[in-house]
């Protein structure tokens, strides 16, 4: 015999060691109930589900004077207590339920779902209900309408809910002028944005909440800037300052990861990546999708700086809507 | 007391149950069962619930345990809307932790930190009911699976397997719409999604969400109350509504039972509800219910504190959903920038694909099985009996093939752990899993039939091992296995 089916056997023998298959199960005799309190075993069996019920309440005592003892921050205690009453009146009911109760094995009889003869009474009785009316399908037109009409009169407060999604959804707070502030309403300057960093600005009197306020502005070398075609890098990206919404085109999170390289010769270049689904976005060519399922670029908003205080101002509108997508959505030529 | 005689078939008579001590006198609570029988004549339904049989095999508590999950979602959740504020109006904290002290955040928040770290046992019973929500799922899902590949789905319980995986999605949209109240980072990053996800729908898409949200994200005041009204009085209306209706269901036609001595598909085998029955069954609840808590008070989950306040324009890296929502942010995560634009217009947006189609098709299909599986089959007959996987070869492969798409699908969603935890380049990841939900679920098929096709060959048990088969010595000395019996590979 060779050494490798000694093992190979050994093996088999140590994985399936004492279970060669299961006992066939005993015939199904349901005249014997097995009874308790005939043996040792069921005697013992009694006094471990009175011990077990018994440290139950003991514990359930405990988490009482867990809970009296402090204030909420005993959470782990309160929680072992609780669980442990719970636990040891589970095992004291399985025990029971087990060892201590009468066992049976029981026969019983499906029920026979289908039952002819009441069908049959069933479809006459249906029927006898229409017995002698003649204009049957003009009735049941009639219930037709009926049930329509009130159905859309019952259904039309849903309407109330909401707005109709045109009436407001392209509006934004940018326009020519507005500064640029951080989400305590100081105003950014273009000195603020160092490159490697990114930060988050908001039309100046604006709510932080709107979904068309937050933009993400980043600097990159003017040289390493590709716009697409039509946006003047004067406006769109002075001193090499790239202003974006920060809601992803996606889904509407917001897009708070900037990947940039620390060392350019091996990874990969600059890029804006929402952290809900790794949409990821180039900011040097108009946030043009690179990965991820966005489906279009990051609007952009264009920028100027001020001559005398250095601060932001937006230059204009988005490029295109802001957030996710719908069947309006204005792609801003992507 | 001594063992009862039965009938001559070897069944229980109807009254078959003891009932009398010896001497005839009547059995205690005797004044009880008088009392409600004066009032309410429950003694016939009583007796038959009492006599109730429960054939025994441990995969039939899976049920069993997402109903007690429910019952301690019920019971800590009541306690939690206790103490929550759905209202977004901002406020400024004032609570005992203290990284937050003086920070601008809505009501909802505010009032989970406190219900949470200010009033007593508060965190144990919100992490108790979000240990309960994931196990709720978890519970309902593999029982979905034990169903599904031991054939349970078939007529006549296939209008039931419906109640079920309504019960799956309702279940699954609670426990989003629960996770999503206390208004911190993480959950309004979730919201956000929802919202994208909304929009998404073809041509309806924007008046959808607007409906649901009240206005445009982050949406009207009103949207967080229905949220509320949502998980604590629609939802779980809906669900315990549906449990009754299960369960009437199960109880109308019993439980199937799997192949075994004096099992047929006329009668039940097993243990009658009382005495044993019930007190495991309870036990099960205790122990259900145990783990819970000894999970709710042990094992921190959600600690929204350290997550802080939500803003529409804040997210945060590395944010995961409740498992079972791991799916859907797969299926977000792996699609292709794919959008259907032309005309002018964003026909279909791209959240639409992994957002709202894939979980149509993965609900579609459960809801089609049981008539897929009789178009399939052609089998209309009634089925009491229940099949080992393996009976079913192509049953259990197509099944398997069905869970690998959607777990492969599952993990394309947890890239970015694994990025963050091993280093796995995260584009790379997603290739992979774009590749995989089309090349996994075909070898899950073929693997599985073929696994399923040896084990009914040799009829071994995966973990028991060979258990023989039947053979016959021939005329001439030889052994062949029996012709036409079950364990001839001919036969099959």
């Amino acid at each position: 015999m060779s050494p490798w089916r000694v093992i190979v056997a050994a093996v088999l023998l140590a994985l399936r060691g004492g279970r060669r298959g299961p006992a066939p199960p005993p015939p199904v005799d349901p005249r014997e109930r097995e009874l308790p309190g005939r043996g040792e075993h069921a005697r013992r069996a009694e006094l471990l589900t009175a011990a077990l019920l018994a440290l139950g309440g003991l514990a359930g005592m405990a988490f009482f004077v867990v809970y009296l003892l402090g204030p909420g921050h005993l959470t782990q205690w309160l929680g072992l207590a609780l669980g442990l009453s719970l636990a040891l009146l589970a095992a004291a009911l399985i025990v029971a339920g087990k060892a201590v109760v009468p066992q049976e094995v029981a026969v019983e009889e499906r029920a026979q779902l289908v039952d002819e003869q009441a069908e049959r009474e069933v479809a006459e009785l249906a029927a006898a209900g229409a017995e002698g009316v003649t204009r049957r399908k003009l009735l049941a037109g009639a219930a037709g309408v009926a049930g329509v009409g009130v159905g859309v009169a019952l259904v039309t407060p849903i309407a109330s809910l909401g707005p109709n999604v045109s009436q407001r959804i392209d509006q934004t707070p940018w326009r020519r002028g507005v500064r640029v502030v951080d989400e305590r309403g100081r105003p950014i300057t273009a000195d603020d944005v160092v490159q490697g960093t990114f930060v988050t600005g908001f039309p100046e009197g604006a709510s932080l909440r709107d979904l068309a306020s937050p933009i993400v502005i980043v600097r990159l070398p003017p040289g390493a800037i590709h716009l697409p075609d039509g946006r003047d890098p004067a406006s769109w990206a002075p001193e090499g300052l790239l202003a974006y919404s920060k809601i992803c085109t996606h889904a509407g999170c917001a897009i708070g990861l900037y990947r940039y390289p620390s060392f350019r010769p091996t990874q990969p270049r600059p890029a804006l990546v929402c952290p809900c689904h790794y949409s990821t976005f180039d900011p040097a060519r108009g946030a043009e999708v690179i990965f991820g399922p966005a489906g279009r670029p990051l609007p952009q908003l264009p920028l100027a700086i001020d001559a005398a205080t250095r601060e932001l101002r937006a230059n204009g509108g988005y490029s295109g809507s802001i957030g996710p997508a719908w069947l309006n959505v204005d792609r801003g030529g992507a | 007391m001594s063992a009862r005689p039965a009938s001559g078939d070897g069944r229980v008579p109807a009254d078959a149950a003891p009932r009398r001590r010896d001497g005839g006198a009547p059995a205690p609570g005797a004044e009880t069962v008088r009392f409600i029988d004066e009032r309410v004549g429950a003694s016939p339904l009583l007796k038959q619930a009492m006599r109730y049989v429960f054939p025994d095999h441990w995969s039939f508590m899976l049920g069993e345990i997402a109903l007690y999950a429910f019952v301690v979602l019920i019971g800590t959740g009541t306690f939690l809307a206790l103490f929550f504020q759905s209202s977004t109006e901002e406020t400024t904290y004032h609570g005992s932790y203290a990284p937050l002290l003086g920070a601008r955040m809505s009501i909802a928040y505010a009032s989970t930190v406190h219900l949470s770290l200010d009033v007593p046992a508060g965190l144990l019973m919100r992490q108790t009911h979000h240990w309960a929500a994931l196990v709720f799922v978890a519970a309902i899902t593999v029982h979905l699976m034990r169903v599904f590949f031991t054939g349970a789905f078939r007529k006549p319980r296939d209008l039931n397997w419906a109640v079920g995986v309504t019960m799956l999605m309702l279940a699954v949209l609670e426990g989003f719409f629960g996770y999503s109240m206390p208004d911190d980072l993480l959950s309004g990053m979730g919201l956000a999604i929802a919202y994208g996800v909304a929009m998404s729908v073809p041509l309806i898409g924007g008046n959808l969400a607007f409906l649901f949200w009240g206005g445009e994200y982050p949406g009207a005041h009103e949207f967080t109350s229905r949220m509320l009204i949502l998980h604590v009085w629609v939802l779980p209306a809906a669900i315990g509504t549906l449990i009754a209706v299960h369960l009437a269901q199960v109880m109308r036609q019993h439980h199937s039972q799997f192949p075994g001595p004096g099992r047929t598909e006329r009668n039940v085998v097993g243990t009658p509800l009382w005495p044993a029955y019930a007190l495991r069954s309870l036990g099960l609840l205790l122990a259900v219910a145990a783990v819970l808590f000894l999970l709710g008070g042990l094992v921190q989950i959600n600690p929204i504190w350290q997550y802080g306040p939500y803003e529409p324009w804040l997210s945060t890296n590395g944010a995961q959903p409740d498992w079972y929502l791991g799916w859907l942010i797969g299926g977000l995560r792996i699609m292709p920038p794919l959008e259907i634009h032309f005309w002018g217009r964003t026909w279909i947006p791209n959240p639409f694909w992994g957002g709202a189609l894939f979980p149509l098709v993965v609900f579609g299909t459960l809801y089609a099985i049981p008539w897929l599986d009789r178009r399939l089959t052609r089998d209309p007959r009634r089925h009491e009996l229940l099949d080992r996987p393996r009976d079913n070869p192509q049953r259990t492969a197509l099944g398997m093939g069905f869970f690998a798409w959607v777990a492969f699908v599952f993990f394309g969603g947890s890239a970015d752990r694994v990025l963050i935890r091993f280093g796995f380049p995260y584009e790379a990841q997603i290739w992979v899993a774009r590749f995989a939900i089309f090349v996994v679920p075909v070898v899950a098929y073929l693997v599985t039939l073929r696994i399923c096709r040896e084990l009914r060959r040799s009829e071994a048990h995966p973990l028991r091992g060979w258990s023989g088969r039947r053979v016959r010595r021939t005329e001439s000395g030889a052994f062949a296995a029996v012709a036409g019996s079950e364990d001839d590979p001919a036969a099959r």
